[in-house]
């Protein structure tokens, strides 16, 4: 009994222990609780709200690109999708069924949709079909009670309503690539479906029409389903771009040059360096680009030897040919050479063993410097040249800008070539040749210039030797460039030269009186250039074939003409390059005339500020 | 409360009103509002609905605690003539389990019996509770002290242990291992055996280690490191630790806790329901859940200590180790203190294994208190 009694207390002695270690551990796990929830709460609010709201970026409309006068030249337009949730289509085959009854559906198609569907979460939306009419939007919006988890949606397509005219200067916008991802820090490039500009003034003002996302928060469950959103921050809808270029004008000179196999022309505003127009033929249809590319199409494009895709006002690298001789011209003078030295052209000079020929064969007797440009006379520039030497020449082909990039607001500009002694030494490791001086005193040989620098340069020689550069549009706020500056050519060795090529249009041996506007009183400067693709051998000269038509059209030269005016007071200068041509009298001074009389027309030159209006406003 | 006056009479001979007069109603009460909470917390764990869980825990409610109630009225005397033949069957249970196991190839925790499935791990928490109290019951009152004496429980524990270990089921193991330790311990073990077979255990772990299988030991790397895989298993304890630490001091309020509404929290009606509770109701509805459970416990020992013979003590002590374990093991789980062992919250978590053990423990407890007046012969025969 006494065990008993011993045994009943030692169990209750036990218990009461029992208890109070429970009542530790319960206390424990107050603590712990009280550490979670009390102490460290807001830590883990924070990561709750983290898990809870997921960022969604809300994309910005992109901006538009006008011309001058605020046409649109790029904007976005509503295009409809039919789109397809399967978790509220309950038989998604039967709605697809019901769909091809309401817009065209293959079997095939039908068929891939259901694959999509199959990969995705229930609650994705499948894109049926892109690019609906609204005819098509309007039936399946009647039909909807039948069509279960269809859905119709709208987004914003690029749009360029003037099409191939303006295909190279606009360019076109395209999904982001990898690098373009890295070296942007936007989020917006981290989108899947959003676009970027690519090329032309979509790619150099990508950033202004852009604009910034708008922030939208959502509450997301743990699979990622979408349950509310929580708050938005709207971004800021990009800028419209405006561009100094004129819709008529474009379109003027599209067509204007649409009937040549491959040609292109640049306008610029003399005193701002502003681009009125650029065009080059062939074109594209841009839209092909937005809507999705056929591979046939797109191998085309790529391998036509007419080059569509390329803006060739910026990218086609020509020889100048006649139209360079300014530049030597200017070269001679600030040498001080004078004018009126006069030079005896019979058809040809020899340097050594070597025959250089004028492009008269018995040559145009003696003249000097204004005679000489106004009839195109290569001899009399050879000499000029051998006098002043490649490297006088070549710093002065820099002055107008010659060789280097313009810096216009496009991207992919080539920079021409003016050769000097240390270029080919570096390029070639070999010594200059006075030969090859000769060639480029007549823009010929190593001498490259894209049709954009041959407009600046004719602008920097009308507007009185300013340093103009070219642009397509300025961003309102920005800082905007200084006013360009001299370039350090006296105003009377530039007054000879602009008489010379007053008197190409205008002078009785002219070699482009077909140029003149045919405006009473109002004159014009120009020079025409031809510009030899292939080397003419002795033997096609014996032969008289360097002048023959029938020579395939990719040998045949090219036809150049620059041209500014009104001569008395500029404000225009165009380059026109017609790829083969054959004759920049011929080929490219009638279209460069109707573009300078059509500019004239229109007169869509930007208000200039007032030092250069001041500078500009007497050339001669 | 209850008069004193038909107490005196022995319960054997006592009517069924006086019976049901007897019975604890106040922990009757308790257990009721502790599976309400339950069906509240599923309602929410269901987004607000009553469908899939709740409902049908308020059926288990509805026929599970009047069971209990009758489990109670029951004589103490026949749970104590069925206690070694119940641990037996389960015994046996236990091993047809893993004789399936070993057959599909897999781990297997069910038996199918057509009708239901029972999990024999479960139900062995009561058998050996109970066959431990009619082992000491049947004992003379110094017999836990002596070695010999020891074995035949020993055994009693060890060999449950080990087929439940073959499942392979970690947890219901250890929980086993512990319930029966504490049975020994309320027994009257002496403490320095504990110690010794403490020790002897403690150097049995590199042994246990390396006989582990990989999940098990991943889930203990895990509980030291949860934050190392975050999206693999250390998934469950960080997101409960997040939505127990969001909850705050007051809780997100009732249906909005946003880590379990948008399901970053898993398994919220079953093992992590205690957190989907904190979460909304804050660390001050936790701290109320955990006091209720703790006012089970204590009242629990109360009736254990009243209580005259020794298989009634000793299966009252056993009712409130059995709760105890549940809730120290799921709320240490849920609050990352242990690895997570897939223990749930008796009468709140969804499920019905866990709560027929407990409502059989219970029973047996009320059943204690009802008879603890009821002097029972160590065995048959003795007077």
């Amino acid at each position: 009994m006494q065990q008993e009694a011993d045994r009943t207390r030692g169990f209750s002695r036990r218990a009461v222990f029992l208890g109070a270690a429970q009542l530790a551990f319960f206390g424990a796990l107050g603590a712990r609780l009280y550490h979670l929830q009390v102490r460290r709460s807001a830590e883990y609010t924070l990561l709750a709200e983290d898990n809870r709201a997921n960022q969604r970026l809300l994309v910005p409309p992109r901006g538009r690109i006008l011309d001058r006068l605020g046409r649109p030249l790029a904007r976005n337009v509503p295009t409809y999708q039919v789109l397809l949730v399967r978790e509220q289509a309950s038989d998604i085959r039967r709605v697809l069924d019901r769909l091809a009854g309401l817009v065209t559906l293959t079997p095939a198609e039908i068929e891939e949709i259901q694959a999509d569907a199959r990969r995705q979460r229930p609650f994705v939306p499948i894109t049926v079909r892109e690019g609906l009419s609204w005819d098509e939007v309007a039936r399946i919006a009647i039909r909807s009670p039948e069509l279960p988890g269809v859905v119709l949606d709208s987004a914003l397509l690029r749009d360029y309503p003037q099409g191939e005219a303006l295909a190279h200067v606009l360019g076109y916008v395209g999904a982001v690539s990898p690098t373009e991802q890295e070296i942007d820090p936007d989020p917006l490039l981290q989108l899947p479906d959003f676009r970027i500009g690519k090329s032309g003034i979509e790619r150099s003002y990508d950033k202004a029409l852009r604009g910034r996302a708008g922030l939208s928060r959502v509450e997301v469950n743990a699979i990622g389903r979408e349950i509310r959103e929580l708050d938005r921050k709207e971004g800021e809808g990009g800028a419209d771009v405006r561009l100094a270029l004129d819709l008529d004008l474009q379109r003027f000179c599209a067509a204007r040059l649409s009937s040549e196999l491959s040609a292109s022309t640049v306008v610029v505003d003399v005193r701002s360096g502003a681009v009125l127009a650029l065009a080059s033929v062939p074109s594209f249809a841009p839209s092909a680009f937005t809507g999705g590319l056929r591979r046939s199409v797109w191998t085309e494009l790529r391998d036509s030897p007419r080059t569509p895709l390329v803006n060739k006002c910026i990218r086609g690298q020509y020889p100048p040919g006649s139209t360079f001789k300014m530049i030597t011209a200017l070269a001679g003078l600030e040498a001080g050479i004078s004018p009126t030295v006069q030079v005896r052209c019979q058809g040809s000079v020899s340097l050594g063993a070597a025959r250089f020929h004028c492009w008269k064969e018995h040559g145009h007797g003696r003249l000097g410097l204004v005679q000489a440009l106004e009839q195109s006379c290569d001899v009399y520039f050879y000499e000029l040249a051998r006098r002043v030497g490649i490297d006088a020449i070549a710093a002065m082909a820099a002055r107008f800008g010659l060789g280097q990039p313009t810096g216009i607001d496009l991207p992919g500009e080539q920079p021409g070539l003016i050769p000097t002694r240390a270029w080919k030494k570096a390029t070639f490791d070999e010594g200059w040749h006075q030969g090859e001086t000769l060639v480029c005193g007549i823009g010929q040989g190593y001498v490259l210039a894209t049709p954009l620098q041959l407009a600046i340069m004719t602008a920097r020689l009308a507007n009185g030797g300013l340093a103009v550069t070219p642009w397509c549009a300025r961003i309102d706020g920005e800082q905007q460039p200084p006013a360009p500056g001299p370039i350090g050519v006296a105003k009377a060795s530039l007054d000879y030269v602009l008489r010379g090529m007053r008197d190409v249009v205008h002078g009785p041996r002219g070699t482009a009186r077909a140029a003149a506007l045919g405006v009473p009183g109002v004159e014009i400067g120009g020079k025409t250039g031809t510009s030899q693709v292939r080397r003419i051998s002795r033997a096609d000269r014996d032969a008289g074939r360097h002048k023959r038509k029938d020579i395939p059209w990719e040998q045949r030269d090219h036809a150049l003409f620059v041209c500014f005016g009104p001569f008395e007071a500029p404000r225009y200068a165009v380059a026109v390059i017609v790829e083969h041509g054959m004759s920049g009298a011929r080929a490219a001074a009638p279209i460069a005339r109707d573009i300078l009389r059509k500019t004239l027309e229109i007169d869509p030159a930007p208000a200039a500020p007032a030092s250069v209006a001041a500078l500009g406003g007497d050339p001669a | 409360m209850i008069g004193t006056a038909p107490r005196l009479r022995p319960a054997a001979q006592r009517g069924l009103g006086e019976k049901l007069a007897a019975v604890h109603w106040p922990l009757v009460a308790l257990l009721l509002l502790i599976g309400l909470i339950g069906y509240a917390t599923l309602y929410s764990a269901a987004g607000g609905a009553h469908v899939p869980w709740a409902w049908r825990h308020g059926v288990r409610l509805a026929v599970f605690l009047p069971a209990m109630v009758v489990l109670a009225l029951v004589d103490l005397r026949v749970w104590l003539r069925l206690s070694y033949p119940f641990y037996g069957a389960v015994l046996l249970m236990l091993l047809a389990v893993d004789i399936l196991g070993e057959i599909n190839k897999g781990a297997q925790r069910w038996l199918d019996l057509g009708m239901i499935q029972l999990q024999p791990s479960e139900l062995m928490k009561v058998a050996l509770i109970m066959a431990l109290a009619r082992y000491f019951h049947g004992t003379r009152p110094d017999g836990a002290q002596r070695a010999l004496v020891l074995l035949p429980p020993l055994a009693m524990i060890l060999l449950p242990v080990g087929l439940v270990l073959v499942q392979p089921d970690l947890g219901t193991a250890a929980t086993l291992l512990v319930s029966g330790s504490a049975m020994l311990f309320m027994a009257g073990v002496p403490l320095w055996k504990f110690a010794v077979v403490g020790a002897a255990g403690a150097a049995a772990l590199p042994v246990l280690w390396a006989n582990m299988h990989d999940y098990q030991r991943q889930r203990v790397f895990t509980f030291l490191d949860p934050e190392a895989d975050p999206l693999g298993s250390g998934y469950h304890i960080i997101q409960s630790k997040i939505a127990l630490g969001s909850g705050g001091l007051w809780g997100k309020g009732f249906l909005h806790g946003s880590q379990a509404q948008l399901s970053f929290l898993p398994e919220k009606q079953t093992d992590f329901a205690f957190t989907m509770l904190a979460e909304e109701l804050g660390f001050v509805g936790a701290m109320l859940l955990l006091a209720l459970f703790l006012a089970v416990l204590l009242l629990g020992l109360v009736i254990a200590v009243r209580a005259v013979s020794p298989y009634a003590r000793l299966v009252a002590a056993g009712a409130v180790i059995n709760l105890f374990i549940y809730v120290a093991i799921n709320v240490s789980m849920v609050t990352g203190l242990i690895p997570v062992v897939g223990v749930p919250l008796p009468l709140i978590s969804y499920g019905g294994t866990a709560m027929l053990t407990l409502v059989v423990s219970m029973g047996l407890l009320l059943c204690a208190d009802v008879h603890r007046h009821l002097v029972i012969p160590r065995f048959p025969g003795e007077r």
